[in-house]
């Protein structure tokens, strides 16, 4: 996924260093000329979303609380949400990063959705809801909407659909994908449970000619373990998860909404 | 040659200004309190390390031992609180062996302020001194930057501001033992629960001046984490091994002495165990 959030380290692009460069380059600020301040339209809100998808369904979750800095906002908000409210069609989608944004891109994703169907007369795909949330992230490419939103439903075949998005629209359809604060904690976990990355069938070969385990679709309860254990385990290592487990399941028979308690210190 | 190693600072320096971060440090997030009673002084803390928004200890200990009769709480950078009160112990068991006399609480928190001030915050330690000695009961606070209270309840760290919500709300003069306790551990589950940067369980310290100090690790602990929805055992042969070397007792015996250990995977409870660590297990 080409994402603007890549950059290359400093580190890697400059391994050489020097003692006579480093004093012609300021130390402190106070040189630098004033110190300007300015508006930072900008908060970060902590928390942990995670989407998986099945042979017959998808499920996205999310921890519902709410953090800046050391202090938690609220134990309960939300971070999954539906969206077109159609039971034919029913799109679900899940945003972390800065809550407010993530409210605002909800309704008008919501709005658009709704929108649609009453001008068409017909409810909207997942595939053309996916492609049009793309869009609104990029209309907004330079002040943009600073989350990392997932979006779950059904596709055309009724298999599960995951389509995963960056702050500017840069997306893909994926079988599951870990979002937030905690994604760097949570994606290895999905990788090896899910994709049985890493994972080699035992006896099958020497090193490296060894063969892959193969991918098999996952039945419902093995996800909702997966996804459950996930949260609990970024839960005990990261300070911004935690506090409750908001998990939306989306079949051919609709919306299906769980809560589970997570730790709350 | 005692004392700090400056001889790579103008290399750091140099790394700095071309952009290269400092390395981050492991830094207690913390709530530590402490409360005097009719008898005596208790300190307490929560056990939780952090590096950043990463857990990197759940059940550490931030309560440092001094004497038998003074303890401090730390937080603050986890290795400066470390070093400082195991550097200021040592410097005060040769002060009381050579004055023959009861180390002094007010002794510590000025060997603590001196240090930590000569260091102009650079040592990040921000601590509670508590205990008992021939003039009575002391509690102190101590800012990495040599400031110094002395108050009959006190609480710092990031969790300071919750812990210190509940002193003011419940605390009463003249408490007793089990008071004080109450209004410690109290104190602590406000930061544990609402400051992101405390957590895990919660460490108390009694010291009483008539009785031995009693530290009670892991004094409650109400964030015990809930059984695994899956088992995550990987059948043998599952990893790929790309390459092996056998290294037998004959050929690693040229290079160092090898020494049986009679029943070593057996009967593990002969051997010195120097700490024990907290590993999930697996159901």
């Amino acid at each position: 996924m080409a994402s603007l959030m890549h950059y290359a380290s400093l580190h890697s692009e400059n391994p050489a260093y020097s003692f006579s460069e480093a004093s012609t380059i300021p130390h402190s600020e106070a040189s630098a000329g004033p110190r300007q301040h300015a508006f930072y339209p900008y908060t970060d809100n902590g928390g942990s979303t995670l989407g998986i998808t099945g042979e017959t369904f998808a499920i996205l979750a999310g921890d519902t609380r709410s953090t800046s800095g050391y202090n938690i906002n609220t134990r309960y908000e939300p971070k999954v949400f539906r969206i077109g409210d159609d039971d034919s069609s029913p799109i679900v989608l899940s945003v972390v990063g800065f809550a407010a944004d993530g409210k605002a891109l909800k309704e008008r994703l919501d709005t658009i959705v709704k929108m649609y169907k009453y001008q068409h007369g017909k409810p909207m795909s997942v595939k053309a809801c996916a492609q049009r949330l793309s869009t609104i992230l990029y209309q907004k490419r330079f002040f943009p909407y600073y989350v990392h939103a997932i979006l779950g439903g059904l596709d055309e075949e009724g298999k599960g659909a995951l389509y995963s998005y960056d702050p500017v629209g840069s997306y893909e359809r994926e079988q599951c994908r870990a979002a937030g604060a905690a994604a760097s904690l949570i994606m290895p976990f999905l990788d090896n449970q899910v994709n049985f990355k890493n994972q080699y069938v035992p006896g099958s070969g020497e090193g490296l000619s060894l063969k892959e385990k193969p991918r098999e679709p996952l039945p419902l309860d093995a996800v909702v373990g997966i996804v459950k254990d996930a949260f609990t385990s970024a839960t005990e290592r990261h300070i911004e998860v935690g506090d409750g487990l908001q998990m939306i399941l989306i079949t051919k028979d609709g919306i299906k909404e769980m809560f589970t308690p997570l730790k709350r210190d | 040659m005692p004392g700090f190693d400056f001889s790579n600072h103008t290399r750091n320096a140099a790394l700095h200004a071309r952009g290269v971060p400092l390395p981050k440090a492991t830094s207690t997030g913390t709530t530590i309190v402490g409360c005097i009673y009719n008898n005596g002084v208790v300190i307490a803390a929560d056990t939780r390390a952090t590096s950043g928004p990463i857990v990197a200890d759940k059940n550490c200990e931030k309560l440092h031992y001094i004497s038998p009769n003074i303890w401090c709480a730390g937080a603050g950078t986890a290795a400066d609180t470390e070093f400082t009160t195991a550097l200021i112990s040592s410097n005060l068991e040769l002060h009381s062996l050579s004055t023959n006399r009861q180390p002094r609480v007010v002794t510590v928190m000025t060997m603590l302020k001196q240090h930590l001030f000569r260091y102009q915050g650079h040592i990040g330690a921000y601590l509670v001194v508590a205990g008992v000695d021939p003039t009575g009961v002391g509690l102190f606070t101590v800012h990495a930057h040599g400031s110094t209270d002395k108050l009959p309840y006190v609480t710092m760290g990031s969790g300071s501001l919750a812990a210190m919500a509940v002193f003011e709300s419940t605390w009463k003069k003249d408490c007793t033992r089990d008071e004080a306790v109450k209004f410690c551990s109290e104190a602590i589950l406000a930061g544990i629960f609402n400051d992101l940067g405390s957590g895990s369980n919660v460490d108390v310290c009694v010291i009483d001046k008539d009785k031995p100090t009693q530290l009670m690790r892991n004094y409650i602990k109400p964030n015990e984490r809930s059984k695994k929805e899956r088992n995550y055992k990987f059948q043998k042969g599952t990893t790929a091994v790309l390459d092996q070397k056998i290294i037998t007792r004959e050929e690693i015996g040229r290079y160092v002495t090898v020494h049986e250990i009679a029943g070593s995977d057996s009967d593990s409870g002969s051997l010195v165990v120097v700490e024990k660590m907290d590993v999930d297990d697996q159901p």
